[in-house]
């Protein structure tokens, strides 16, 4: 069994005496990087740079996988999201005409009403977490990695089978219902961009 | 064949000096709202381009145009809509400078406009000016005439080959064709001194004889080239890559050959069996047992093919020719001055472009009153437009370099 | 010496797995030089290869027969005077190299070169190559973009949109491949690099011969896949000479085309490694069934220092062949050295597989194994970058949209067959 991590984790697993440093520093700093990506994305005038912010973003979320011990995830969160939606992002900033759009204004007359949604939305989960703190004890991020290696190894070994078992399993028919609708829109999209049928 | 004075007008000699304002370097930069040009640009009652149109430009610089040609696309997307080609960049006046030479001078001028195959346009052009002199060249030299010219048409054959292949992708035939066409150029060099442009002929019949050893080296080429067509087809011919580029591309009937006057390889891939080898034979053509290949679809595939088949079929005639060539006089009795008596004379050989023509008018005087070529390229080049209506913006280039177009002749 | 440069040796685990940092450092070191001098190496044989297949001889001046010309080549393009068009976007045009070579040296931390030779080993090891090989698709994008220009764009579209669609169809060779390894006692298999090469070593049977015929159509829609997704002949129309669209690099000059020229050769590399270890065995030695007598063991061992000693023969024949005029003197010397490095190498190498015979030679052993590892899959790779050169010199390219024609409608459906087939076999034999 082979821990996926980066260096991160083995640090602390070759000498266990010694409190996870890495591990906060990691996470602000992927979080901070998504958070700051997010904002220039809004911020930002020219399109295709939007887009890459939004990218590394997606990245900097990759990152937060990786160390939620899920790397399928992460893995298809790469695949899927960066390397073919964001794709189809840029295609479509360079291929259609956006010079008019960043003439206009950058924000919207309305921004002191967004901005109070916001905060509102930020109060809520902040209450939420703090809350409900007492309800979810072992999800805990300041689980101690030191200590629990043979947890870790549990988790990160078969991942990707234990993900497989539960997509034949129990979640079968959702995942059935979730193709079927992807099969829809790819047909969708086919016909509409057919000149004639 | 007339023999009266021509009349008046035809030749720039005598237009009037102001009606010659348009220079060429006019053309390019017209308007094209106003010619007839087909590719109805601007006109009332259509809108300039519709959304997804555009018109680009191949321009003269293109390592794909095979000299400088221009051409213009119309393009909905990918697809190619009309086209217009744009010539007169390598325009060097040979035909106006045809009225100021003499018979013989004019000799050299010729080798220039097709510069692939020089000998057969020095061919065409004594043969022409034999005719209006009412000689013929003895059995010798028609025999050295048609063993360089279909050794001509071999070369440049392999030179079609070697850069149509380089344009749909293929870069190794290009080597390989030209390593195997040195050895013509080797014989030409040997023969009369040049590669390329080589003057081999004179009004009347030869001025060299073949050198020592003449036919030992031609049939030692005949043995080495015969297996390298034979390679040139494998790397090509079922490779499936080459079929899926070259099939049903660049399409065109025979009847729409023969309606716009396109001759040559052409019209034989389109299924007319014309070669004026066989149908007006000429410099001891009629001596020799050879094929007219033709091909079916008139596509670039048999287009590939019908030049593929012709190579072989130049092999037989030099083998013919070279086993047979007679003794005798290799220079007719030509008088010293040339002067033909006063008539016309349109006479054209099969060059391996296509039919070449020369229209010569002569008033009596020691340099021709007009010479007027008749080039296969430049007639060829007009199916361009009809071939690519509906094709890619890649199939262009395979369409332009299937054609087998030389802009020394299209522009003279 | 230093545990933690000790305990490699005598463990199973690559260095990531085990946390070794030094280790790790050391092979991600290893790796940056060894693509970049590979990548010198395959643009010599590209020259070379190209050249004796159109009957020319390639560069034969700067250094004998041409060796030191990659070095001259990236001397004069560093040395370029770096323009950037006045109206491309001046950030996006400096990073969009970097997008792509990120995304190709990135590839590298999880292939295997042996079984413990990898700088880590993730779990979801397939994945993860052929997610960050999607991501070098946004620096041409991105690069097209930049240049601020019509056609540049448009050949960058349409490199992307190929590699895109290539993509699903290697994508789905590679699950075909991978079902494969779970058809063993327990029924599960792996995405992790390393582990599916030992799936094959357990199985006995290199996955490219397992239910032939279609282990092999699996490896040649992968074959032909990749082809494509590195944008190399007979699938590089967006980036050819002769045609109208010029090409995503076409504003690029410098050190700067230099950097996607390194991405394109550093992605072939690692896609053909993918090929490598998922069908063709990975770091095994041929025939590891068939031979398995510890006598065919010593003599497959002896094959690197048997390659130098004939790379090493191959240089001193030039040596002697070159000309014995005195302008060749300085390139005469310098394939003679070059020879005797090469014949040094060779003599350290069997020294080393003599000694590794010894059953009480543990480091030597394990030194040996390691070589042997490294070797053979540097040989398969060898082979690959032989065959990308091949494909280009012989045959002509496709249409873009035959190109996609083949892509989506040819392999496909074809690799979903093949899926289907796998799993159905699996099932029967099982």
């Amino acid at each position: 069994m082979n821990p996926m991590m980066h260096t991160v984790a083995p640090m602390t697993m070759m000498s266990p005496g010694m409190a996870p440093v890495a591990t906060p520093f990691f996470f602000y700093m992927l979080a901070g990087l998504a958070i700051a990506g997010g904002v220039l994305v809004i911020m930002l005038r020219n399109a295709v740079h939007s887009a890459l912010s939004l990218i590394v973003t997606l990245l900097a979320v990759t990152g937060l996988y990786l160390m939620l011990y899920a790397p399928f995830v992460a893995a298809v969160q790469i695949f899927v999201y960066a390397g073919g939606i964001m794709l189809l992002f840029l295609f479509v900033i360079m291929l259609v005409n956006i010079d008019r759009a960043a003439k206009d204004r950058r924000f919207n007359r309305m921004w002191p009403i967004g901005l109070a949604a916001g905060c509102g939305l930020f109060a809520l989960f902040v209450s939420a977490f703090v809350k409900g703190r007492a309800l979810f004890p072992d999800r805990m991020m300041a689980m101690s990695e030191s200590s629990n290696t043979q947890q870790i190894a549990d988790l990160l070994y078969g991942n990707v089978d234990r993900m497989g078992q539960y997509r034949m399993g129990p979640y079968t028919f959702a995942f059935e219902i979730a193709s079927l609708l992807l099969l829809v829109a790819i047909l969708g999209a086919v016909i509409m961009t057919k000149k004639k049928i | 064949m007339t023999m009266t004075v021509p009349a008046q007008g035809h030749s720039a000699k005598d237009r009037p000096k102001d009606e010659m304002k348009e220079t060429p370097n006019e053309v390019p930069n017209r308007d094209l709202s106003h010619s007839d040009s087909h590719l109805d640009l601007d006109t009332p009652e259509k809108p300039y381009l519709d959304a997804n149109e555009l018109i680009i430009n191949m321009g003269p610089q293109h390592p794909a145009t095979h000299g400088v040609l221009r051409v213009i696309l119309k393009l909905d997307g990918e697809k190619v809509l009309g086209t217009e080609c744009v010539i007169g960049y390598l325009h060097r006046g040979v035909e106006k400078i045809g009225e100021n030479r003499t018979y013989a001078m004019f000799n050299p001028y010729v080798d220039r406009m097709d510069y692939v195959s020089a000998v057969s346009n020095g061919l065409g052009y004594c043969e022409a000016v034999e005719k209006l002199l009412d000689v013929e060249a003895p059995a010798r030299a028609k025999y050295i005439r048609v063993i360089l010219a279909e050794l001509n048409r071999m070369a440049s054959h392999q030179l079609w080959l070697g850069t149509h292949a380089l344009d749909i992708g293929a870069m190794t035939p290009l080597f390989y064709t030209f390593r195997d066409r040195e050895e013509i150029l080797k014989i030409f060099e040997k023969y009369c001194g040049a590669r390329l442009t080589t003057h081999a002929f004179r009004i009347g019949g030869c001025q060299y004889e073949t050198y020592a050893g003449f036919e030992k080296e031609v049939k030692n080429f005949l043995k080495f080239v015969a297996p390298k067509i034979d390679e040139y087809e494998e790397l090509l011919t079922t490779n499936r890559i080459w079929l899926q580029r070259t099939k049903n591309v660049g399409v065109i009937s025979a009847a729409d050959c023969v309606a716009l006057g396109v001759t040559g390889p052409v019209l034989r891939a389109s299924g007319k069996k014309w070669d004026l080898r066989k149908a007006q034979p000429y410099a001891a053509y009629s001596e020799f047992d050879f094929e007219v290949p033709t091909g079916e679809n008139g596509d670039t595939y048999d287009r590939y093919l019908v030049r593929m088949a012709e190579m072989r079929q130049s092999l037989r005639i030099i083998e013919q020719a070279v086993n047979g060539i007679p003794e005798g006089p290799i220079m007719a009795k030509v008088p010293k001055v040339i002067k033909p008596p006063v008539g016309e004379i349109y006479h054209s050989i099969e060059a391996p472009k296509g039919e070449l023509g020369f229209f010569i008018v002569s008033d009596g005087s020691i340099q021709p009153y007009r010479v007027r070529v008749r080039p296969p390229s430049f007639v060829n080049l007009q199916a361009l437009d009809l071939m690519v209506r509906g094709l890619l913006v890649a199939d262009v280039i395979a369409v332009i370099g299937t054609i087998d177009i030389v802009l020394g002749e299209v522009d003279r | 010496m230093p545990n933690f440069i000790t305990s490699y040796f005598g463990s199973t685990l690559t260095p990531g797995a085990a946390g070794n940092q030094f280790w790790a450092l050391v092979y991600v070191f290893v790796i940056f030089t060894g693509v970049s001098v590979a990548v010198m190496a395959m643009n010599w044989l590209e020259r070379k290869a190209l050249a004796h297949f159109q009957i020319r001889l390639g560069p034969m001046r700067v250094g004998p027969h041409g060796l030191l010309q990659p070095i001259a080549d990236a001397i004069k393009l560093a040395l370029k005077e770096d323009i950037i068009p006045s109206e491309a976007d001046q950030f996006i045009f400096w990073v969009a190299p970097l997008i792509g070579l990120l995304a190709a040296f990135t590839v590298y931390t999880v292939i295997p070169f042996g079984p413990s030779e990898a700088v880590s080993d993730m779990n979801i090891g397939i994945l993860f190559m052929l997610g960050v090989s999607s991501i070098g698709v946004l620096g041409i994008v991105v690069a097209g973009w930049a240049s601020n220009s019509h056609y540049p764009l448009i050949g960058a579209l349409r490199s992307s949109a190929q590699m895109v669609s290539y993509e699903v169809a290697m994508g789905l060779a590679v699950v075909s491949a991978v079902l494969m390894t779970s058809m063993n006692e327990k029924g599960t298999g792996t995405l992790s690099m390393i582990g599916i090469v030992q799936a094959q070593q357990q199985q006995g049977i290199w996955f490219i011969f397992k239910f032939f015929p279609l282990g092999f159509i699996a490896f040649a829609i992968f074959a032909i896949a990749m082809i494509a997704e590195t944008n190399r002949a007979p699938f590089d129309m967006a980036e050819a000479e002769s045609e109208l669209t010029a090409g995503y690099h076409t504003e690029y000059s410098g050190l700067r085309w230099s950097l996607f020229m390194l991405a394109e050769y550093a992605a072939m590399i690692a896609v053909s490694s993918i090929a490598i270890t998922v069908w063709l065995g990975g770091w095994m030695r041929p025939f590891p069934n068939l031979l398995r007598a510890p006598a065919w063991g010593f003599i497959f061992s002896l094959f690197p220092g048997l390659t130098f000693a004939g790379l090493a023969a191959i240089a001193v024949i030039g040596t002697i062949r070159m000309p014995s005029h005195s302008f060749f003197k300085v390139q005469r010397m310098g394939l003679a050295g070059f020879a005797a490095v090469l014949g040094l190498i060779a003599f350290l190498l069997l020294v080393l597989a003599v000694a590794g015979r010894s059953p009480d030679a543990s480091v030597a052993a394990r030194f040996n194994a390691g070589i042997g590892y490294v070797y053979w899959f540097v040989l398969k790779i060898a082979v690959f970058m032989y065959l990308f050169i091949w494909y280009r010199a012989t045959w002509p390219r496709y249409r873009f949209d035959q190109l996609m024609r083949v892509g989506w409608k040819v392999l496909l459906p074809i690799s979903l067959g093949v899926l289907i087939l796998t799993a159905i076999a699996g099932v029967v034999v099982s």
